[in-house]
Order: structure tokens, then sequence, then C-alpha cells
């Protein structure tokens, strides 16, 4: 807040203002794209996400959960999205031998950092769910999973006062670019009952094109927050170090970070 | 958005002995006109907000309908048979054809839906990006203006739906009353031959137009459009189980999105042919000329809000 005349009130004001304006302006068909192109039009349209963001956890109950489905409604195949088989080497070593070297590394602002192999997760107490996942394209799709509560991993690495969020790191490359696929969640979410890391859908073990061996599942989030190949979780206070800062690979495209909606 | 879908059609309408040398706008000389206020400074701004805000919520609507381009009923989507698609696929002669498929019909759309001109060449999308906001294919910030004017356009609606209910005077100049509901056969012809009549209150058949727009499609936007959100089912998991599941929200929002684009057309051709003048004035100053007839006052007040 170097300069007083644009914090505080007079900047929100200024923010909804240049909002309307450009949502005026975006109606004149013509002039659409260059409008929306403008970086102080992006800043106003992303502070609708925070808008959307604190109207959800005010009015949503945080415990709440998300709906739960039968059995009879599992979807035939759960539809793979996004990486679906990741060509790393290293990825491909695991798959040989059947996730026996793999380990999930639980660190960042925690007290106890761990180390955590597939059956030792398979030997903590688990929870299985049959749940939908909606995509932000729009589509959705019901699954069974069965993992670990986030709520119990992070109780047993006991996370610092400063941590703020859960930052999930993926070993795919996404679209075989360069940027390796993550993810977070602030700590409402991390800490609600149905987050777990799956390593399991429909009472078989998870597949590859599904996240093999360990995948997020956030029950209140759209589909991009459902990080699949997780090998870390990081507890951090903020973004700013971590790839392009946003809090997550679509995110850093310009997705945006709460994705409840 | 108490604008006519067209201006009032008389339930006993007086042969007009000059009414083709004079615009529909104007009222006959034989008749006495005078002006009214018709529209509030509130309900104006709200007209034009909700105009901007429709126009943006359609057109990124569809570009964000473009990233999955099909509907279906239910929770989940049952991705081999889906209500509606737009798509390419290749026709009897190898080209690639754009199609609509609704419940197993094919409908060849090449050109506007499903294969259309993007920057000179023809590609694969569902709505073309004349259509769409914005033009190129990108879902995130078609998100991002769909939120923004959702944000704007939902609380207008709620507070303005809430005042119309609470103030009598305008459940008078929404809801119609036996006697024009008694005329809209009448109405029917009337606008049939492009017999209109300007007076203060609006007949039967605009009051029921307003009573669906207002009181089924308004709401059912917003309500179906908060379904799809997963923290919102999480919160209010009633919401979704009212529409039948997550997919049918989405089938049914879409639906009632082209439902309000049909309303949209149906309500500029008929301010346009009964009087664009004195209806985009009474929308605009909100001054709108009405026509009194010499046997007897039909109109209830003088001034509409």
């Amino acid at each position: 807040m170097s300069k007083p005349q644009s914090s505080g009130p007079n900047r929100n004001r200024r923010r909804l203002l240049s909002g309307m304006a450009a949502l005026g302006a975006g109606s004149l068909l013509a002039g659409c794209d260059r409008i929306a192109d403008n970086a102080s039009v992006k800043r106003a349209l992303g502070s609708v996400e925070q808008l959307t963001y604190k109207a959800q956890r005010l009015i949503a109950s945080r415990q709440a959960l998300a709906q739960q489905f039968d059995k009879s409604q599992i979807a035939p195949v759960f539809r793979p999205n996004g990486t679906t088989n990741p060509q790393e080497d290293y990825y491909r070593a695991w798959v040989e031998n059947d996730f026996a070297d793999w380990r999930l590394t639980i660190d960042g602002l925690v007290e106890q950092p761990t180390r955590l192999s597939l059956a030792e997760l398979s030997a903590m107490p688990s929870r299985t769910q049959i749940t939908r996942h909606d995509c932000v394209e729009g589509w959705s799709c019901i699954g069974q999973w069965t993992g670990v509560p986030l709520a119990d991993l992070l109780e047993r690495v006991r996370p610092r006062d400063q941590a703020r969020f859960v930052v999930f790191h993926c070993a795919d490359h996404t679209y075989g670019g360069s940027d390796l696929y993550y993810e977070s969640l602030d700590m409402v979410e991390a800490y609600h009952p149905q987050t777990i890391l799956a390593y399991g859908l429909n009472d078989a073990a998870l597949p590859v094109a599904n996240g093999a061996p360990l995948r997020l599942r956030a029950e209140r989030q759209l589909g991009y927050k459902q990080a699949k190949y997780v090998m870390r979780v990081e507890l951090v206070d903020s973004f700013k170090n971590i790839h392009g800062g946003k809090g997550g690979y679509w995110e850093d495209r310009g997705y945006n970070w709460w994705a409840g909606i | 958005m108490p604008s006519g879908i067209g201006p009032v059609a008389n339930p006993n309408p007086k042969p007009n002995a000059d009414s083709s040398s004079r615009p529909a706008s104007e009222p006959e000389a034989s008749e006495s006109s005078r002006l009214i206020k018709r529209h509030s400074l509130s309900t104006r701004l709200w007209h034009w907000t909700n105009f901007l805000c429709l126009i943006v919520l359609l057109m990124s609507g569809l570009q964000i309908f473009n990233a999955h381009p099909a509907l279906y009923w239910g929770e989940q989507s049952g991705f081999s048979d889906p209500f509606i698609a737009i798509h390419a696929q290749a026709g009897n002669d190898g080209e690639q054809r754009g199609v609509v498929r609704v419940a197993g019909y094919t409908l060849d759309t090449t050109g506007v839906l499903g294969l259309s001109d993007d920057n000179g060449q023809l590609r694969q999308r569902a709505f073309p990006r004349w259509a769409t906001l914005p033009g190129d294919k990108w879902l995130t910030m078609g998100r991002n203006w769909h939120f923004l004017a959702g944000w704007i356009f939902a609380p207008s609606v709620v507070a303005y739906l809430l005042y119309t209910v609470i103030s009598r005077h305008r459940r008078g100049s929404i809801f119609p009353t036996r006697r024009q509901l008694r005329a809209i056969p009448r109405t029917i012809v009337d606008h049939a031959r492009f017999r209109f009549h300007h007076e203060a209150d609006y007949n039967g058949i605009q009051k029921i137009t307003y009573v669906l727009v207002l009181f089924v499609l308004l709401p059912m936007m917003i309500l179906t459009g908060l379904t799809m959100s997963p923290s919102i089912n999480a919160a209010w998991p009633l919401l979704t189980e009212l529409f039948g599941g997550r997919q049918s929200a989405r089938t049914l929002h879409f639906i009632c999105a082209l439902s309000l684009m049909g309303f949209f057309f149906v309500h500029i051709a008929l301010v346009l042919v009964s009087g664009v003048f004195n209806n985009l004035r009474s929308m605009v100053t909100g001054r709108y000329r009405i026509t009194e007839r010499p046997d007897g006052p039909v109109n209830r007040e003088d001034s509409h809000e």
C-alpha cells in the first residue's frame, strides 16, 4: 500500500466500476476480444473469483458433505481426463514394479515431515465414498473412491501455524509440456472429511488412466482440482515460489483457483 | 423488464379510418393522446442492466457450452447417448459436416453449428465464433465473463422479484386481471392484424409472458446455474434433487436460456412493429404516449412504474 489513494474502499469501488464498465463494453460485439485482453479487465474479472469464494464460504456450511450415491449409479467407465498415461521414465519404472518403490512425501510447513509407501497408506484407516466428479467442461461422472482422509495425514505431520494451503505435486507433465501438474487446497477444504488421497476406484486398485497410485479427491471442487499421480504433499503459506505462482497448473493458465463453481 | 413485449391491445378496438397514413408509434388524430410516465427510473435501469447482462451471459454461456457440447438428463453424463449434441462428423461424401443431434434426430447445420468459419478456416465448434464471448475457444475467460455478469444479474433479479411481490402497485402491473385474461383471444386477433393499441396498462398476453419470464425463466436460470456449482451442491442438495440431477440442471439451464432468447426476439420484433419510437422513449425517458378513446377511459391508472 505505497499509494494511499489506491487503497481500501476506493480501490474496491474502482474495481467494481471498471468491472461494470467492462461488462457494458463487453457486450459491444466488435470490441469484445480486444477488451477481454486488457489487463485491468482481467483484474476486474479476477476479483469476481474472490467474491464467489467468499460468498460460497459464507453461505455454504464448511462441513457440508458432497452428495453421495448408490453403487447402482456408478458409471461403467470412469472417464479419464488430462494426462492418462504418463511417459516419464521414473513413472514407467514405478508401474513396472507395481509402485513398490514409490513413496509419498509430505513436507513443507510441518513439524514432522514424512515419507509413506503405498502399503503404509493402505494400512491406515480408509474412507470409501461414491461421489460425482464434475468437470469444468460441464460433464459429470460417478465413481467410488477409497483412500486415506487427508485430515489423518495432516494430523500425523502436524502443520505449523503459518501453513495456509496444501499443495499437491504430481508426477506428470501435462500435454508433454515442461511443467509438472500441481494443485492446491485451502485448509478448510483440506480438512473436509470427504477430502481423501485415493488409491482405489470402484473396488479395484486405482488405474493408471485415473491417477495411479494416488490421487486427490476434493469432492466439493471441480475436476481440475482432483490432482492425479500425486507424489508430494507440501504445506505452504503462499504459492509465490511454486511454478507460475497461482496455486495450480490450470490456475497458472488463467483458471480460477477457487474451483467450487 | 416491463416494457411491452408489444404495446397494449385494446379489447374493444374501434376501426381506425386513417391508420395507414400514420406511423404506428403515433396515435390517430381522432383520438386524444397524451404522454404518461410509464417506467420509473429503477425499472429503466433494471431493464438496461439486464439487457447487457443477458447478452454477456448468453454469449459467454455458449463459450462454456462449447467446452463440452453435449447435454444429458440425470446426475451424470451418459457419453454415448446425449440428449443434445452439437459436433462435426464425416458426411456421406467423406467431407466434414456440422450436425445437431436432438433425441436421436440429426440435423445438418454446417456453417453455423458444429462446423463453422474460424478465422478463414472451417473448424469444429458447437457455436460459431461470432456467437461466443470471447470469440476464440477460451473456456476460462468465458467462465469469468459469465460469473461477472451473473453477480450483477442474479442479485438484481432477486431484488426486483421481491419488490414486485411486496408492492401492490407492481403486482397490479404484472399480474393479469380476470378481464384481461378473458380478452386474450381478442388480443391475439388484434396482434395478428398488427393492430396495436397504446394504453397505460399491459394486456393479458403481455402479463402472462412477464409472469412466465419473471417468475419462471429468470429464477430457473439462477437456480439451475447454482445447481451446477459443486460447492452449492454440497450445501443445498435439495436443489439438485429438485432438478433431477446436475446434468438435468445443466440441460434445463440451456433450454431456459434458449427460451429467454426466444422471448428476446419476440420482444424486439414487437417493439419494432408497434411503434419503435414510443417504446424506446418509454424505456429511456420513462414517457409513453397513450391513446384515450372517446367511449370512456380504458386506463385503470394514469401512470405505471
